[in-house]
Order: structure tokens, then sequence, then C-alpha cells
């Protein structure tokens, strides 16, 4: 067996420790299988994102973010798409953006809703095949998405 | 409803070359995901699933909008353009029904 087959298996258990301590969403495997169908089995790097959220939201129907990915755009190094998810709404999935050559900076700004407390959970695929990800923890006033 | 509503975009007149500026946009529409219960009322699934911003043609960004997305949906970008360009905005519900928007941007 290879040592590469080695490190991924340790790969594996170390995201499923990362993955552990994610509060139990209603439907944790809607949230992975969310994600799987946007980045597959990459395994993404935590950092290179700066993720602008409010820590505490009011209006959970409104929440604004910002998600700015350290990137040159360049056509060397870029970033090809940008996934937001929210890991305890009834549905996780909340936008994917994919961006073209004409965009020049790797800054997206959005209005999402949030059901609860939870954290927005976000990833970035660059060019190169690499994933990043970055995470925000949010507390919601009023609930956005069921009443 | 038969149409979606006018889109509300801010995008400068005229840049310089290669000048980073930035891109707002604002359409307004229910997103109704068709999970929320009003009383004993589920208002149906009505979602805009899509925006695509094109320069020239060529796709600059791409929008898929699920569930999580806001009502009225409002997004910021950033665009760098070489020469004067039109650039195009659509967006397309669940049914298909299309919002259309189109801006010339002049490079000086």
């Amino acid at each position: 067996m290879s040592p590469r087959l080695t490190r991924r298996g340790a790969l594996t258990a170390a995201l499923t420790l990362v993955a552990a301590p994610w509060p139990a969403t209603a439907q944790p495997d809607a949230l992975s299988a969310a994600i799987r169908a946007q980045i597959g089995a990459t395994v993404p790097q935590v950092g290179g994102i700066t993720l602008r959220a409010p820590a505490v939201a009011e209006n959970g129907g409104q929440v604004p973010v910002t998600i700015l990915v350290d990137s040159p755009q360049t056509e060397a190094a870029h970033v090809t798409a940008i996934h937001i998810f929210a890991t305890r709404n009834p549905t996780p999935d909340v936008a994917s953006f994919r961006l073209g050559a004409a965009i020049a900076r790797a800054e997206v700004q959005t209005r999402i809703r949030v059901a609860e407390d939870q954290q927005i959970l976000v990833f970035a695929q660059m060019n190169d095949g690499t994933v990043r990800r970055a995470a925000a923890d949010l507390r919601v006033t009023a609930g956005g998405c069921l009443t | 409803m038969s149409g979606l509503a006018a889109p509300r975009i801010r995008i400068p007149r005229s840049v310089r070359a290669g000048e980073v500026f930035e891109v707002r946009t604002l359409i307004e529409h229910p997103m109704e995901t068709g999970l929320r219960h009003d009383g004993s009322r589920a208002p149906p699934r009505d979602l805009l699933e899509r925006m695509v911003v094109q320069v020239n043609g060529a796709p600059a960004l791409d929008v898929s909008l699920r569930n999580g997305t806001a009502a009225n949906p409002f997004h910021v970008f950033f665009l760098r353009l070489d020469r004067s360009s039109e650039i195009s905005f659509v967006w397309t519900d669940a049914q298909g029904r299309q919002a259309r928007a189109s801006h010339r941007v002049t490079v000086a």
C-alpha cells in the first residue's frame, strides 16, 4: 500500500473529526450531501476566506453576508466558485456563485435566510482544484424561514 | 403573477480601463420555499433559481439561488473591463419566467 493512500485515509479521518463537532443538525446527512453535491469529495483547507456576517442577526429573513476570498483573480490563480450553506436550516443550501473572467475581485455580497442560531459555512473552489472553507457562528433573534 | 418585477441595478456608466468597479443588483421576489406555514396556509414554492450576468455575451457571474437566499435577492460583485461593454442580467424562476436588464459601460 502506498503512503499516499494512507495519507488520504488519515485526511478522511481528520475530516470526520472536524465534521463531528458541528452542532447536531436536524438532518446532518442533508448538509453533507448538499456540500458533496457542490465540491465533491475534495478535502477543504481551512482559511483563505474572509467571511463577514453579523454575530447577532435581528431579522433572520435578511442577513447580510460578505465573502472575500484571498485570491489575485488572475488567469493563473482565481476562484471558480463560491458556495454557501446554513447548517441548521430546514434545507442547508443557500446559493452558489460561479465566477467568470470579468470578475475583478473574489468578493460577493448577498443576503441569506437563517432559521435559528447556527453556523454559516462557505466553500471556495480554486482553479487549481483545491477547496477552501470558512465558517461563522450566527445568532438569530427572529428566525427567517418557518414563520 | 404574470411576470417578474423589474430589477434595480446600480452600475457606473463609464469607468477607466482595468478599474475595479462595483455592481449592485436587487430584484423584488418573495422567494417562497414552500416550507413555510402561515397559519393554516402554506404558500406554494416560488423561487428565483438563477441569476446570470454576462459581459459581451461571455459569462461573468452565474448564481444558483436556493432555499436559503433571502426574499428580494440582493447581490454585490466587482467587475473589471478592458473596453466598452454590454453587461446583461437575467433572472430565471422555477417556472422559466425571466427578468432581464442590460447596461452599457463605457471605458474612457
